[in-house]
């Protein structure tokens, strides 16, 4: 029974992985479709969508949009956020409970209601709506997550480094840029990567605030109707490559360097 | 704790000596203002657009009023779709819960000992967040259209009817939930039973504890963070969620949610009123169960 269980999880745990990966795969697929009009239907193996992927009407424009987006907010929201992140752990201050909470509610908040409220509240002001509108509502969304990532790496430095850089004389202002910063850097990085990952892939944010312009997101939400052009296929898995090269080559190190490690004892 | 585990979860937090500062004004200040000004004023915004009323000269336009019947009439008129809503929300979240419970402890425990293997399960997980959620949810939909493979073994098999389709049903509208929010599921729950002794198991097998009676009361209890974590960071996202529920994803109109509800009152009809007070209510519905949530481990464990 033991044994049967013991093979049991392993296959169980096999079909998930198939499961979460089938519409990856046929997204990729996809994108090799010799499609013309609408890519629903396999009609043949081509390389032009790869090719000629601007040639699909505003995909490109789209997909511009929704990368100066992710970079922008990412910057801001990185910014903010570290900078909440060092005083929650390093400082002690009045209202903390006040400020934990402001910071933990949007995470809990629909996205429907985010999106809603921030349209209400440009309405209200008679702010047009814009990449400006957009950029400010993804770097509320993001500023959360950007704290609970490097809050964790803050709380995981040790304070005697910054006090022996004090001891050696260090003012402040050198002891944050040459101790802390350095050591805080692999959690800012995995913040930044967090943050314009959830600001690239949006979307119902982004419809309630995003007036007349296009992200890429919109841009297939508005193409659902009439079909899919392939190139949108074909910009979804050239993002998808080039993020899990970036992600397995960051677990391998990892694991390596755990097992190291390990060895040494 | 928890939210933590779409990062690094290699950190433990240890009380640090905190110091009373100045700085802290300094570091606080910018990232709370924009809080405030992004995220409290917002929701008063809807607060006071929930309560407007028609402009009696201006067809179309609002004005500021005390209308609270604003908020008896949406639920008058949309009490099905948000009882829809959080009935498939629960639905889909308890699947992802007997999918992502397994995996999780497929990845944290049993494959503890292949420090490689484990970190290339964590990528497979974390995969579908790295494309578009719009076309997987896009791609599903083609996997069960009537031109689809799916739909011909089904229709020849006869649990499909003549015309019938697997789309536009409260079936397909849950699975499409079920697939999205799986990852949101599982890596809580990985994040807890990472850091699990395995030597409490051996001492529950030590203690004559069937692996039937060990997993209930050692593992499953100490995984119970991860387990709460996960349930909300799935639940909330999909009670309000319009894509999977949406004509042209995986719903129909005998499928619509109180998020598509709230998008079409806002952004087709601009009968802005009741696009607010609905969030409001779905606010309101969630923040309960939050701090439901909240009072049995607080926030600074749930951060």
């Amino acid at each position: 029974m033991r044994g049967f269980g013991k093979y049991a999880i392993w296959v169980y745990s096999a079909m998930a992985f198939v499961f979460l990966l089938i519409p990856i795969v046929y997204t990729i697929v996809f994108s090799f479709n010799d499609a013309r009009r609408t890519n629903i239907i396999w009609r043949g193996f081509t390389l032009d969508n790869w090719l000629n992927v601007c040639d699909a009407q505003m995909v490109c424009q789209a997909f511009g949009n929704s990368v100066l987006i992710g970079v922008v907010s990412t910057a801001l929201a990185t910014t903010l956020g570290t900078m909440i992140a060092i005083a929650l752990v390093r400082y002690r201050f009045r209202f903390r409970n006040t400020v934990t909470l402001l910071i933990f509610l949007p995470m809990t908040t629909p996205e429907v209601v985010l999106g809603a409220g921030l349209a209400a509240q440009f309405l209200q002001a008679g702010v047009p709506k814009g990449l400006g509108t957009i950029i400010l509502a993804h770097t509320l969304f993001c500023l959360s997550f950007v704290v609970v990532t490097v809050r964790a790496r803050v709380a995981s430095l040790d304070p005697a480094l910054e006090e022996a850089g004090r001891d050696l004389y260090g003012n402040p202002r050198q002891v944050f840029w040459r101790i802390t910063f350095p050591m805080l850097l692999p959690g800012i990085v995995a913040a930044a990567l967090l943050s314009f990952a959830l600001s690239f892939d949006d979307f119902i944010i982004t419809n309630f605030n995003r007036g007349a312009e296009v992200t890429f997101p919109s841009f297939v939400y508005t193409a659902a109707a009439r079909g899919i052009p392939a190139e949108a296929n074909v910009i979804a898995s050239g993002v998808f490559f080039l993020a899990i090269i970036l992600v397995l080559a960051s677990q391998f190190s990892a694991a390596a360097r755990r097992r190291r490690l390990a060895k040494q004892g | 704790m928890a939210f933590t585990a779409f990062s690094s979860s290699t950190a433990v937090v240890e009380p640090v000596a905190q110091r009373k500062s100045p700085i802290a004004l300094f570091l606080l200040l910018p990232g709370i203002f924009y809080l405030i000004l992004f995220f409290v004023t917002p929701l008063i915004s809807l607060v006071i657009t929930s309560l407007q009323e028609p402009d009696p000269l201006i067809f179309g336009e609002f004005q500021n009023a005390f209308n609270w019947q604003n908020y008896v009439d949406v639920l008058e008129a949309y009490w099905q779709q948000a009882v829809r809503s959080a009935g498939y929300a629960a639905l889909a979240t308890l699947f992802a819960l007997l999918i992502g419970f397994p995996l999780a402890y497929f990845i944290g425990i049993t494959l503890r000992p292949y420090p490689l293997l484990q970190a290339l399960a964590l990528v497979l997980v974390i995969a579908p967040f790295f494309i578009s959620f719009l076309l997987r949810t896009l791609a599903w939909k083609q996997i069960f259209s009537t031109e689809g493979p799916l739909s011909g073994i089904l229709s020849s098999l006869g649990v499909l009817g003549p015309g019938e389709a697997i789309t536009g049903t409260a079936f397909s509208v849950v699975f499409g939930l079920t697939y999205n929010f799986i990852p949101f599921m599982t890596l809580p729950i990985y994040a807890t039973l990472e850091r699990f002794d395995l030597r409490l198991i051996e001492a529950g097998n030590d203690l004559y504890g069937s692996p039937a009676t060990t997993f209930r009361t050692v593992t499953l209890p100490l995984s119970a963070a991860g387990v709460m974590s996960g349930t909300l960071l799935t639940f909330i996202p999909a009670a309000g969620d319009y894509i999977n529920a949406s004509r042209e994803f995986l719903g129909s109109a005998d499928t619509t949610m109180i998020g598509n509800v709230i998008e079409t009152n806002f952004l087709v009809l601009q009968n802005f009123p009741a696009a607010a007070a609905l969030s409001l209510v779905l606010m309101a519905f969630i923040l309960i169960l939050v701090s439901l949530y909240v009072k049995r481990s607080g926030t600074e464990e749930l951060l």
